[in-house]
């Protein structure tokens, strides 16, 4: 092994650019909607050293620059070539401390793999960053024997309050933990990980992945509380001035659902997104046999929304057992805001898109239960405030459609519980947090905060980007105590 | 964690549990609930806080048995451990020196209104309490509303004790016939009767309260599962509530709400039963 890949190092550009990306290999999607097992299956050694092959070590590697948390790409690229998997862990550990969970959810064409020189090439396509990463990760998982465990010191004696268990308390408080901090993270749910656990399913982001990261914090001496809602159970201010804490990350997220605001919405079938993937994700729906959440399944399902989110409930109705889960979208497929890979995986399992179209009524039967929808088609005219075309209606042109459950994916608002709660901390308009965007500083003194409580929703890896940088931040606080 | 820390049966399906919970039991304010899970699998169910003892660090809630996961908490003695307990949850119900307010509490309600009446009299208030029950055996904490309250008024529907009939026909003699200046009522309870305390109050325009309800999930605001229409509004009992002005709720469509369920929930208490039975 060692020989072959000595060999194979010196490869040159020319060479390098040859070699075709490897897809990721994953279920069969006949077969993968009746199940909620990860769909894709990760590469295997052989199909990992080739893929690193094809990075070409960039003089100037923009794809560092195209990663919210900065991994030095090419470095831990290169380990996997020559077959130092480990090695490449700990590379990407540097910088990162979820990576089985980034490699999975990123939306890598719009980060480090857009930036990369060799996708920008005539004929070629990007190395498969992500893929490698997550590659990287679960082989660290397998054979690593905990060597990840390696900052599990105090250096400091203050203690840090991490507000919320998502992907930007996660970062913060590996980060907090690496640099030798007592760490606390607080968490309202009876489990960690945020959008990962009650959003993101199972088939993109197997459970035991994100718990394997997690232990690797506790392991590391992280304190996680959960079902501690802060600002009812404790507050941020008792946190500071009576728990003794030093500092207070807030990465609460943007955690309420936005709804339609039309007639009927109030109506027994009707979902948010958040609501859905609650009842299957977290507490487990699609197995009612062993877990007491309970879930209706019908025939038809339609998600309204294009996002990510949307993609994530429409697929979960298929699995769940509705035999036609569909989008239904107001402008058209190229404004789509979910990753081009779900909605790839989405097509294959057989999910139909319907554009251009937006709904006026939901209509029930004397039961209130959902029956059918009204819905009116559009068309695209200028473009809006967020650049996009708007839709406008097309006169006369509504239709009634028979529907069993409808589930709104339109997006979120700010969660008011910690902003209300915590006197002192400017809100924008919004009632998101105003915090400085490189150090994540509130306007209140020691209060720190980042990700979707901050920015509105966005990705995992700007969160989890926006909890490193506050980590930085925080450290350079208590040690100079300069706000 | 969470222990038990007594269990008692105070009448048929009812039983008032004591469980240790320092943080909640520090913060929690009239009218504020919590959600509990009884085991790993379980599901997440809202139950109001009855009471708190703060120098003990426990609260103190009151759960009818009515499906699987209330019958497994029925089971847990003194000494067993709930999974998860969080809270306190929801808006504190507003307590202020109104002058003469009704607590109206019917069946189950009266657990829930209990510590409302508790803080409106000590906040000053001349706080005259309606409790009422099918009979006379399902009437809940007759003697803690009685110190929570100047006067208490029973009704039962059989008449098995206090005055036969509703609540209602109680608080139509205090406003119609002894001409009461009663500037705000709380009335907890099934759903039929908070609506018909309602309706009442809004023909002579008294403020009323009413504390709903509806499936909850998370309790944090983070679902809308327990979405409400008040005044034509979505609102989400979690965290706008759960304390509405009674005179703009849609009672109608928050029954229809409660009921979604409903064959799924049978099916899994009768489940639960069937294995428990072979069990022993």
């Amino acid at each position: 092994m060692e020989n072959k890949n000595k060999e194979q190092i010196i490869l040159n550009t020319k060479e390098r650019l040859k070699i075709k990306r490897h897809d990721m290999p994953a279920q069969n999607p006949a077969k993968r909607v009746q199940n909620f097992k990860e769909v894709s299956v990760g590469y295997s050694i052989e199909e990992a050293i080739e893929e690193a092959k094809r990075c070409i070590d960039c003089k100037v590697p923009y794809c560092i620059q195209g990663c919210p948390v900065s991994i030095d790409i090419p470095a831990f690229i290169k380990l996997i070539e020559k077959g130092d998997f480990l090695g490449a862990a700990k590379k990407i550990r540097e910088k990162s401390s979820l990576p089985a969970i980034c490699g999975r959810v990123c939306p890598q064409e719009d980060q480090c793999e857009k930036a990369c020189t060799v996708g920008k090439r005539k004929d070629s396509t990007s190395v498969a960053i992500g893929n490698l990463e997550r590659f990287v990760a679960d082989y660290e998982a397998e054979h690593g024997k905990k060597n990840n465990v390696s900052n599990g010191k105090n250096l400091y004696d203050k203690k840090i309050a991490i507000v919320g268990a998502g992907p930007s308390g996660l970062a913060a408080a590996g980060e907090l933990r690496q640099k030798g901090y007592r760490v606390s993270i607080f968490e309202a749910l009876h489990e960690v990980g945020g959008v990962l656990i009650y959003g993101v399913p199972e088939f993109r982001l197997p459970k035991s992945i994100l718990l394997r990261e997690v232990q690797i914090l506790k392991d590391n001496g992280v304190e996680i509380f959960t079902n501690v809602v802060i600002g009812k159970t404790i507050t941020v201010d008792e946190l500071l001035n009576e728990k003794g804490y030093s500092a207070v990350f807030i990465g609460t997220g943007a955690g309420t659902p936005k709804f339609l605001n039309i007639p009927g919405e109030e109506l027994n079938g009707v979902y948010s997104a958040n609501e859905f993937l609650t009842r299957i994700n977290l507490m487990r729906a699609y197995n009612m046999n062993e877990y007491d959440t309970p879930m209706k399944c019908g025939k038809t399902l339609v998600v309204f929304g294009a996002g990510n989110t949307a993609m994530d409930a429409v697929r979960t109705g298929l699995r769940l057992g509705y035999s036609d889960a569909r989008i239904f979208y107001r402008r058209s497929r190229n404004e789509m805001t979910a990753r081009l890979e779900e909605i790839h995986h989405a097509e294959q399992e057989g999910i139909k898109f319907d554009f251009l179209i937006n709904p006026i009524r939901f209509i029930g039967d004397e039961k209130q239960n959902l029956k059918q929808v009204e819905c009116e088609r559009m068309e695209l005219g200028e473009p809006d405030e967020s650049g996009r075309r708007r839709p406008i209606p097309i006169k006369g042109s509504e239709f009634v459609a028979d529907i069993d459950a409808a589930v709104i994916a339109i997006g979120t608002n700010v969660n008011p519980i910690v902003p209300s709660s915590t006197p002192g901390m400017d809100l924008n308009k919004w009632g998101y947090i105003i915090a400085d965007e490189k150090t994540g500083k509130t306007t209140k003194k020691g209060v720190f905060a980042g990700g979707d409580i901050v920015t509105g929703a966005a990705t995992v890896i700007l969160a989890m980007g926006a909890g490193k940088n506050a980590a930085d931040a925080i450290d350079q606080y208590l040690k100079t105590d300069i706000w | 964690m969470y222990e038990i820390i007594e269990n008692k049966s105070i009448g048929e399906g009812v039983n008032v549990y004591k469980i240790s919970a320092p943080d909640i039991a520090a913060k929690a304010l009239p009218g504020q609930f919590v959600i509990l899970r009884v085991h790993k699998k379980g599901e997440r169910i809202p139950i109001t806080i009855a009471d708190t003892d703060k120098n003990s660090g426990y609260i103190t809630i009151l759960v009818q048995t009515l499906g699987k996961t209330t019958h497994l908490l029925s089971e847990l003695k003194a000494g067993d451990e709930l999974a998860d307990l969080v809270g306190p949850l929801g808006i504190p119900s507003e307590i202020e020196n109104f002058g003469t307010v009704v607590c109206i509490g019917g069946g189950f309600g009266i657990a829930a209104v209990h510590p409302i009446a508790k803080a409106l009299k000590n906040a000053g208030n001349d706080v005259i309490s309606i409790i009422g029950a099918r009979r006379k055996d399902l009437l809940l904490m007759e003697n803690e509303m009685r110190s929570a309250s100047s006067q208490l008024l029973i009704a039962t529907d059989d008449g098995s004790y206090g005055t036969k009939g509703f609540v209602t026909d109680i608080l139509k003699r205090l406003i119609v016939d002894d001409k009461k200046n009663i500037i705000r009522v709380i009335a907890i309870g099934p759903v039929p009767m908070m609506k018909a305390v309602s309706d009442f109050t809004k023909q002579y325009n008294i403020k009323t309260i009413v504390s709903l309800n509806p499936i909850m999930i998370d309790g944090t605001g983070m679902c809308g599962a327990c979405r409400v229409l008040v005044g034509g509004e979505t609102k989400f009992a979690c965290v706008d509530g759960p304390d509405f002005d009674a005179h703009q709720v849609d009672f109608e469509n928050l029954v229809n709400r409660q009921r979604f369920y409903k064959d799924e929930e049978k099916s899994s208490y009768e489940c639960h039963r069937k294995e428990h039975h072979k069990e022993q």
